[in-house]
């Protein structure tokens, strides 16, 4: 078990009769860029929230990082970085405060600390911007200080739930340009988009519709199987064999 | 708990970034103290008397000189006549009419049988209830004062005697009172705005992906508020009795003790209302209500717990204001110690106790 960096078998997520995520089954392996593809409301983010220790599953098993997610949550959380949708750090402080305060938190101190954050800032070139409160500024700088954050303390597996959602084009591809270096260095992703041409940069994606998951699979190996031109006809058709209102 | 004092700086930065905040989470107290010091003023003045004089001598004029220059009773404007004393008060041109029978001066000598006459308005009971206590005390200053007034005469007056407040003077009540209220207003509302502030904006969510329990980030964001909070009720305090003249009888260390408990229970109780509330303003407008109604209402501030129904008083049990004013009343009035005040303390932590517990328990639910 201990080669993947994602295992889930049979999650599910109820909240009253409603089934956010229904019994979804998954392997990861370390070294993949993993696409988590769905429309709006498919249940990609309940599944993310139950893999990063924020939400108790109702049912199903699965491990992060070898920890069980219904028992060791708070061994998965030392070991995995999380960007939400949302812009989530404190828009009061600068970013390099934020940064500070999470290093903190993950347990970096002084010199450290210092050097990792020079470092990030280097790599993500933030320091145009590090010194200024991050409420201020535009979305695709925060999302790269956001990105610095959460991967700060060198996870294993960073979770990324639409890391570019609002985003334009030029900032998105820069964006990628980052997460490519960083799968490079051995970090494992886990995406979720609903942009295809970010999709396509995965090495292997799955489509989840109304809390289930339709299809896994390389983006390349899903079109062809379909005869189809792009991911973009691949997807939307997979999901009309589902049903009506998909 | 390292990541503790990680929080508890990121709040400080937080509040200090926030100057605007910062500078009505001080001043607000301040000035509602003023405010209500001034405002909610219980000492009745004005009040209209008649008097109705057929003792006409010195000494019965003296009596009356004294009714209107204490500051509490005004001349009534229309005259009243012996045939009908109630016509003024039924009209509404006075709130009291005092007859004084002939006789009076030479009662104060003797020893024969004399009653004074009072007649008052019901229909507003405060104004007539502060009236007759009003009248009471002038009554019996003034056969004390009085030269020549022999020890029979001194029968004539009606025994009662104010403990505690002999001025009457409503500040020194109600200014326990008002500090009970702001300190459980501002520390609830800081601490259930500030929780709900992180859960709207997400950072909340980040934060618990982060190495940290739930237990951490509630005493992290919580502990400058109890700071924060401890320097309004100081600073209350001082206004109280430096400004309104409140004596500060007994132990302010003791004060400050369970002022301390208080604030605690404040903000658990903050924090149990930031688990319901999921904007900063649906959390601003129930940490209003849940702490300020019960607080002013049902604390024994204003009224009287003994005279409120049987479900009202069970109720009374739950809010901590009630056990801290009598706290503030009686180390602040009568210089009460632990030995007199143990039940109320015992409660107040009690109660502080039960809401920490629950507050800690609901947070974590919430995350679970």
């Amino acid at each position: 078990m201990m080669d993947y960096a994602v295992v889930i078998d049979g999650l599910s997520k109820k909240f009253g009769a409603f089934a956010a995520v229904d019994g979804i089954s998954l392997k990861v392996e370390y070294g993949e860029i993993f696409g988590f593809l769905g429309a709006n409301g498919a249940g990609k983010t309940t599944a993310i929230r139950m893999l990063c220790g924020l939400l108790q599953p109702t049912s199903g098993t699965g491990t992060v990082n070898g920890f069980d997610i219904n028992r060791e949550y708070e061994k998965i959380k030392p070991s995995i970085g999380y960007m939400s949708q949302k812009f989530s750090l404190y828009g009061d402080l600068t970013g390099r405060e934020n940064l500070q305060f999470y290093g903190t938190v993950y347990g970096l101190r002084g010199g450290r600390l210092k050097g990792r954050i020079a470092e990030l800032v280097d790599g993500l070139s933030l320091d145009e911007f590090i010194d200024r409160p991050t409420g201020a500024l535009p979305v695709g700088w925060r999302q790269r200080i956001a990105l610095a954050a959460a991967i700060l303390h060198r996870p294993r597996i960073v979770f990324l739930d639409e890391p570019t959602g609002g985003v334009d084009p030029v900032f998105r591809r820069r964006f990628w340009e980052i997460l490519y270096r960083l799968a490079d260095d051995g970090t494992n992703l886990f995406v979720t988009t609903h942009y295809m041409d970010e999709a396509e940069f995965c090495s292997r994606i799955s489509i989840m519709h109304r809390g289930k998951i339709v299809v896994v699979g390389r983006p390349r190996e899903l079109v062809a199987s379909r005869g189809l031109r792009n991911l973009q006809e691949t997807f939307i058709s997979l999901i009309s064999e589902q049903g009506t209102d998909g | 708990m390292g990541n503790v004092r990680f929080i508890i700086l990121k709040e400080i930065r937080h509040i200090l970034r926030d100057p605007r905040s910062l500078f009505i989470a001080i001043l607000m107290p301040i000035m509602m103290t003023f405010l209500y010091g001034y405002a909610i003023n219980l000492d009745i003045k004005n009040i209209r008397l008649a008097v109705l004089d057929y003792d006409q001598t010195s000494a019965s004029r003296e009596l009356v000189g004294r009714f209107y220059h204490s500051g509490y009773f005004a001349a009534s404007l229309a005259p009243a006549d012996m045939a009908d004393p109630e016509a003024v008060l039924k009209r509404g041109d006075a709130h009291a009419v005092m007859i004084i029978r002939g006789g009076f001066a030479e009662a104060l000598r003797g020893a024969a049988p004399y009653q004074l006459g009072l007649l008052l308005d019901g229909a507003d009971a405060n104004m007539s209830a502060a009236a007759a206590s009003y009248s009471n005390v002038i009554i019996q200053r003034y056969l004390g004062e009085s030269p020549g007034v022999g020890a029979a005469g001194r029968g004539v007056a009606l025994s009662q005697r104010v403990l505690y407040n002999p001025d009457l003077k409503s500040s020194h009540f109600l200014v326990p009172g008002l500090i009970a209220i702001i300190l459980m207003m501002i520390s609830a509302l800081l601490t259930s705005v500030t929780i709900a502030r992180e859960k709207e904006t997400g950072t909340m969510e980040q934060l618990l992906t982060a190495p940290v329990g739930p237990f951490q980030v509630i005493l992290g964001k919580v502990i400058p508020y109890v700071g924060l909070a401890l320097l309004d009720g100081v600073l209350v305090l001082s206004v109280g009795v430096l400004h309104f003249g409140v004596p500060l009888i007994g132990s302010s260390l003791l004060l400050l003790f369970f002022g301390l408990i208080y604030i605690i229970a404040a903000l658990s109780l903050g924090v149990l209302i930031s688990t319901l509330a999921r904007t900063q303003q649906v959390a601003m407008m129930a940490a209003l209500v849940a702490t300020v109604l019960p607080s002013v209402m049902l604390s024994g501030f204003i009224f009287e717990i003994r005279n409120m129904p049987a479900l009202l008083r069970f109720i009374t049990m739950l809010v901590p204001a009630r056990y801290f004013l009598l706290i503030m009343r009686g180390v602040m009035l009568k210089g009460s110690g632990l030995a007199v005040l143990w039940p109320q303390a015992a409660a107040l932590v009690a109660l502080t106790t039960l809401l920490l517990v629950a507050a800690v328990k609901r947070f974590r639910i919430r995350i679970g």
